[in-house]
């Protein structure tokens, strides 16, 4: 069971208090309609799955009902960094 | 025959306090500090299991967790049943029912095992799958004659009266072991100040020092172990947790440990107490001293009774006083297994001989055996056993340097016991749990734990440090190095004096060889609990299962309660050899939770019963309760399902409810449906864009329906919103929805457009809502409403009101899913049961009844209203749906679905779209989940057309109405399908309209 530190309420909590909302950084195109549909399909169903560094977003459910991002790596399932939606990672996956 | 093996004095067991057990319906005695292994092997009891394919008698083999033999079913009656529980690991108590888990009709003369030895040559590895998987439609009836002839033991047919628990636990350093690692590693932690947890599977703290003669500081190792255990029990912040196994060591250092708080002193947990508990521990460093397991060698016919590891001969011997033989024979590859012999010796009974694999094996305990006067046979080993139900003697042979060949001439020697040692195996168990693989070491011969990525030590033997005084140092330095990370100040421990003993190099070798070749010698046995021997692995490599992990699959190698954890290492390092491989070339299996077998009941603790799952009640429950409602659930709610009178059926039920609502008015407790209060400038921006249809003109006291699809523009939820001011409105979504909608609208707010400003408030709960409908609700709700123009004019349909009911501020919503004139009364949710009583008080004259979801299914069906998540399934668009009207395609922002709606897929012709389903006898309800098709002559499989969503017996129509999916259905009014069901019946109907009744909407607007 993961110990995730929520940036919100700035304390670790158990992973029972969260839900994974998957893929970090799946931005909304800002004109759908003039997407085509491989665009949109790209948008809705296709996502990286590393082995490794995955930014993930992450949703305390139970807590204080914030979004917020995780850097994690899939192997180790290290918590590398959190931040906040609307801000970038600092580590990243090399290559 | 009364404990003929237990010697007069020595070992840690009370003889003051004798203990009654029974096992396999026989009386047998022990005493106090016996492990139901110790007590049968004091009693001389040598059968203890027949083995799972061959039936062959089996005794006990190990000490401790590794035990794959002594598996007994516990338990005097039918609740307290235990199964699958290790007679080692067991502590002994009066009173005590266990028996042995298989054998049929018993251990001692068993069926299965004439058809093994018939049948051994016919049961090669990979037998199960050859022969038992096809066709897979006859597994299940195979399954169950496997199991019950193999006996893997059963679980209680009643209730477990028994109570567990679960606490969660933080801590600065978790222990795992209290052997001398780990009380070094607690005491060192512990007297700096950190907040130790230490647990220990065993009965008390000590590992393998309760069972050995070694000296510490001058005194017998138990007694410097108590002396540790008394400071640390002094110390504040330690929490000591004997019987506890530490089960299961997941991600970011959290460990889930199963403490045995009863299962040690009686059968059912006296009152009041906890039976089990697990602690769910949070530390910040980890320190694994969880020791190893000592690895018994592979030679023919070893699993006769008899054989058994050399650590365990010692320890049935120091710690219990029981000698499990009279005669002696020690196979060995190293010196630490020479002390076994010297504590038999001194036990009084014989040593036959000690044969040492090495051919000039030198070191102390070597030398203390041989001025013993006992023979020690070197560069040998023993190639065989014989005997059937015990040991009666060995064939040992002369080997080759390298243990690969039989070279000498072959000697037989007379013994009744054959203990072996291969050397060690550290517990890398809980090391794997987390994922990391475990690497091999030339030094330990065995596998150590991979580098971790958590905050995790290793002491002792784990790390393939076997020496005492090492394995103290390590325990120390792991503790300071516990202490440093934590940032606590450094504190003053002593490393215990302890005399070193010169010890030989130990031999790397498993495998004993014979004088055949594996395939034809005597069974050479790798995994006792899953029968799985030598020529099994070779042929399974021969067969192509290379990878170690199909190796194991393909054998069951490491399968069962034991989890291979005495015979893994064994058989990696044979599969490597018929590979030509190294081991670490071949690699190792890992091992996940749990380490050994656990209750359900510890993992459920109190989340068991009434405690299972929350229950969501309303505030007029006790009302439907009273009313012999019966309920349904939806989600965690408590639902009214219907309210059944004097004896009716549930469908009569249904007919008068039904029927009532339409004629006269109904009531329906909805304050279940997930309620959401949006306020904010841009609230009306953001319902623009996460439901379908426009939003931007709708006025205050006004309602709307809405869809909300996804990005794929299938629906998945729906509801009315209201606007109640400029900037504020009140959503609903269904019951089941609600928790999915909330997190919906927060996603898009959060990541997409933080810019608009708009506040969610989950309100549910906050309201009761009830509903009243049918050409009587207005006439009923003017009798407790004076303070709302409930004209027909000037409270329109889809309009909303505030305004007082029966005294109590309401609003009231004129929504209908029924298709009558309708008014939904929301009041607070404490006010809600006073305004359904009231509300009971004047509708007794217009018959007011109340309904619960079914009928309410059954009235919107008629109306060919949707409900989401029944009739859509996440591949039905507004446009499948029949609902083009409620979708707009001029506004200016493209909202969540509209773009998937445009997909290909999504416009293309021949969607499966909704229509209604008149069956051709009316009196025939269709099952929902039927499949249309065209013709029913074409041969299977045949081509599809939809599936039926809601169908139901109509009372208020006097026919069956069936709301379903079918291909292109909206252009094929009138045309008939065909319902081929399982049974065999064909059931016909025609494609028509979704409403059925009041196609005009007329009763809803009187």
């Amino acid at each position: 069971m993961l110990h995730i530190y929520c940036p919100h309420c700035e304390e670790l909590r158990e992973e029972e208090e969260f839900h994974c909302s998957g893929e970090a950084h799946i931005a909304r195109p800002l004109d759908p309609d003039n997407c085509t549909d491989a665009e949109w399909g790209e948008y809705i169903f296709f996502r990286k799955n590393p082995r490794g560094i995955q930014h993930e977003m992450w949703y305390h459910t139970t807590g204080c009902r914030k979004f917020f991002n995780v850097t994690r790596d899939t192997q180790t399932y290290e918590i590398k960094e959190v931040y906040k939606i609307g801000e970038q990672p600092k580590v990243v996956a090399e290559g | 025959m009364s404990q003929k093996n237990r010697l007069q004095s020595g070992g840690r067991v009370d003889r003051s306090k004798a203990l009654t057990f029974t096992y396999n319906g026989r009386q047998y005695k022990g005493y106090q500090g016996d492990s139901v292994a110790s007590a049968l092997l004091a009693n001389g009891v040598d059968i203890v299991a027949r083995s799972f394919k061959y039936s062959r008698p089996r005794g006990i083999v190990a000490a401790g967790a590794e035990e794959p033999n002594a598996v007994l079913q516990l338990g005097a009656t039918e609740a307290t049943q235990v199964p699958n529980v290790r007679a080692t690991q067991q502590e002994l108590y009066n009173g005590l029912v266990c028996s042995a888990t298989n054998g049929w009709p018993s251990v001692e003369s068993d069926w299965m095992g004439m058809m093994g030895k018939l049948g051994g040559k016919m049961m090669p590895p990979g037998f199960y799958y050859k022969t038992f998987m096809f066709p897979q439609s006859m597994w299940p009836t195979y399954e169950k004659f496997i199991r019950k002839a193999a006996g893997l033991g059963r679980a209680p047919t009643e209730r477990d009266e028994d109570e567990y628990d679960i606490v969660n636990q933080h801590c600065d350093l978790m222990v795992v072991g209290a052997g001398p690692a780990g009380l070094m590693a607690a005491l060192t932690a512990a007297r700096s100040g950190a907040r130790v947890i230490i647990a220990d599977e065993q009965s008390e703290f000590g590992g393998h020092l309760l069972s050995s003669r070694e000296r510490i500081e001058g005194k017998p190792a138990a007694e410097w172990v108590a002396g540790i255990v008394a400071e640390l029990a002094k110390l504040p912040e330690v929490t000591m947790l004997p019987r506890s196994v530490v089960n299961g060591y997941h991600d970011h250092n959290f460990l889930t440990i199963n403490e045995n708080r009863t299962d040690y002193m009686a059968d059912k947990a006296p009152e009041g107490q906890v039976r089990q508990r697990m602690h769910r521990v949070r530390a910040h460093w980890v320190v694994l001293a969880t020791g190893a397991h000592e690895r018994p060698l592979v030679f023919g016919n070893n699993d006769v009774p008899g054989c058994m590891v050399a650590s365990a001969v010692s320890t049935y011997i120091n710690r219990y006083g029981v000698v499990p033989g009279n005669k002696l024979v020690l196979m060995t590859t190293n010196d630490g297994a020479y002390q076994t012999a010297l504590d038999w010796a001194d036990a009084g009974r014989e040593v036959v001989a000690v044969v040492d694999t090495r051919s000039n094996p030198q070191g102390e305990r070597i030398e203390a055996v041989r001025k013993r006067g006992i023979k020690v046979i070197t560069g040998s080993g023993v190639i065989d056993v014989q005997g059937k139900k015990r040991v009666s003697g060995v064939s040992v042979a002369g080997l080759d340097a390298k243990g690969e060949k039989v070279t000498g001439n072959v000697q037989q020697l007379s013994c009744d016991t054959v203990a072996s040692s291969g050397g060690w195996s550290p517990v890398v168990h809980l090391s794997c749990h987390a994922g990391v693989r475990p690497v091999w070491s030339d030094e330990a011969i065995g596998f150590v734990p991979g580098p971790s990525v958590q905050n995790q030590l290793i002491a002792g033997g784990i790390s393939g440090t076997y020496a005492l005084d090492k394995v103290l140092a390590e325990g120390a330095k792991a503790g300071q190095e516990a202490v440093a990370k934590l940032g606590l100040a450094a504190s003053e421990v002593a490393l215990p004096n302890v005399r070193k003993v010169s010890e030989g190099t130990p031999m790397a070798l498993y495998h004993i060889p014979h004088t055949k070749p594996t395939s034809r010698a005597p069974k050479q046995f790798v995994d006792y609990q899953n029968d799985v021997t030598a020529a099994g692995i070779e042929l399974a490599t021969r067969e192509g299962f290379e990878s170690i992990e199909h190796v194991k699959r393909y054998t069951a190698m490491g399968f069962g309660t034991d989890q291979g954890k005495l015979g893994n290492i064994n058989g990696m390092a044979i599969t490597a050899a018929v590979l030509g491989k190294s081991i670490p070339e071949t690699g190792t299996t890992v091992f996940r939770p749990n380490y050994t077998p656990i209750a359900f009941g510890a993992i459920a603790g109190r989340n068991c019963g009434p405690l299972f799952e929350p229950k969501r009640f309303t505030a007029m429950h006790k009302w439907h309760v009273e009313n012999g409602a019966e309920f349904e659930d939806v989600g965690q709610w408590k639902r009214p399902w219907y309210y059944p009178k004097n004896g009716e059926t549930m469908q009569q039920a249904l007919d008068r409810e039904c029927v009532a609502t339409r004629e006269s008015v109904g009531i329906l407790d909805a304050s279940t449906l997930g309620k959401i209060d949006i306020q904010g400038k841009d609230a009306r921006e953001f319902l623009g864009r996460v439901y379908t249809n426009a939003w931007a003109k709708l006025a205050v006291g006004k309602c709307r329906y809405g869809l909300m699809c996804g990005e794929d523009g299938m629906v998945f939820d729906d509801g009315v919103t209201s606007c109640l001011g400029e900037n504020h409105f009140v959503m609903t979504t269904t019951t089941g929805g609600a928790a999915h909608v909330m997190e919906w609208l927060e996603l898009y707010h959060q990541t997409e457009w933080p810019e608009l400003e708009v506040y969610f408030t989950s309100v549910t709960d906050h309201w009761s809502t009830m509903t009243i409908s049918g050409p009587n609700s207005r006439k009923l709700l003017s009798e407790l409403c004076d303070d709302i123009d409930l004209d027909k004019d000037s409270f329109k349909f889809m309009d909303w009101r505030e305004g007082t009911v029966a005294g109590v501020p309401a609003r009231v919503f004129r929504i209908s899913f029924t298709g009558e004139l309708s008014f939904e009364i929301n009041v607070q949710a404490n006010y809600g049961l006073h305004v359904w009583e009231k509300l009971f008080e004047h509708g007794a004259k217009y018959n007011l009844t109340p309904y619960g979801t079914e009928t309410m299914h059954i009235l919107r069906a008629e109306k060919g209203f949707i409900i989401a998540g029944q009739d859509t399934d996440g591949s039905m668009t507004p446009i499948d749906l029949g609902m083009s009207w409620c979708v707009s395609n001029n506004k200016p922002f493209s909202y969540i679905g509209k773009r998937g709606m445009a997909r290909e897929d999504c416009v293309r012709e021949n969607r499966k779209q909704m229509v209604g389903l008149k069956t051709k006898d009316p009196k025939v309800v269709l099952p929902e989940g039927a499949q249309a098709v065209a013709d029913t002559k074409q041969p299977i499989p045949m081509d599809l057309l939809g599936h039926v969503s809601s169908s139901y017996w109509s009372a208020n129509l006097n026919r069956s109405v069936a709301l379903g999916f079918i291909k292109g259905g909206l252009d094929r009014m009138g045309e008939t399908v065909y319902y081929p069901l399982a049974d065999g019946r064909v059931i016909e109907a025609e494609i028509c309209s979704p409403i059925f009744l009041d196609p005009k909407g007329e009763r809803q607007n009187v």
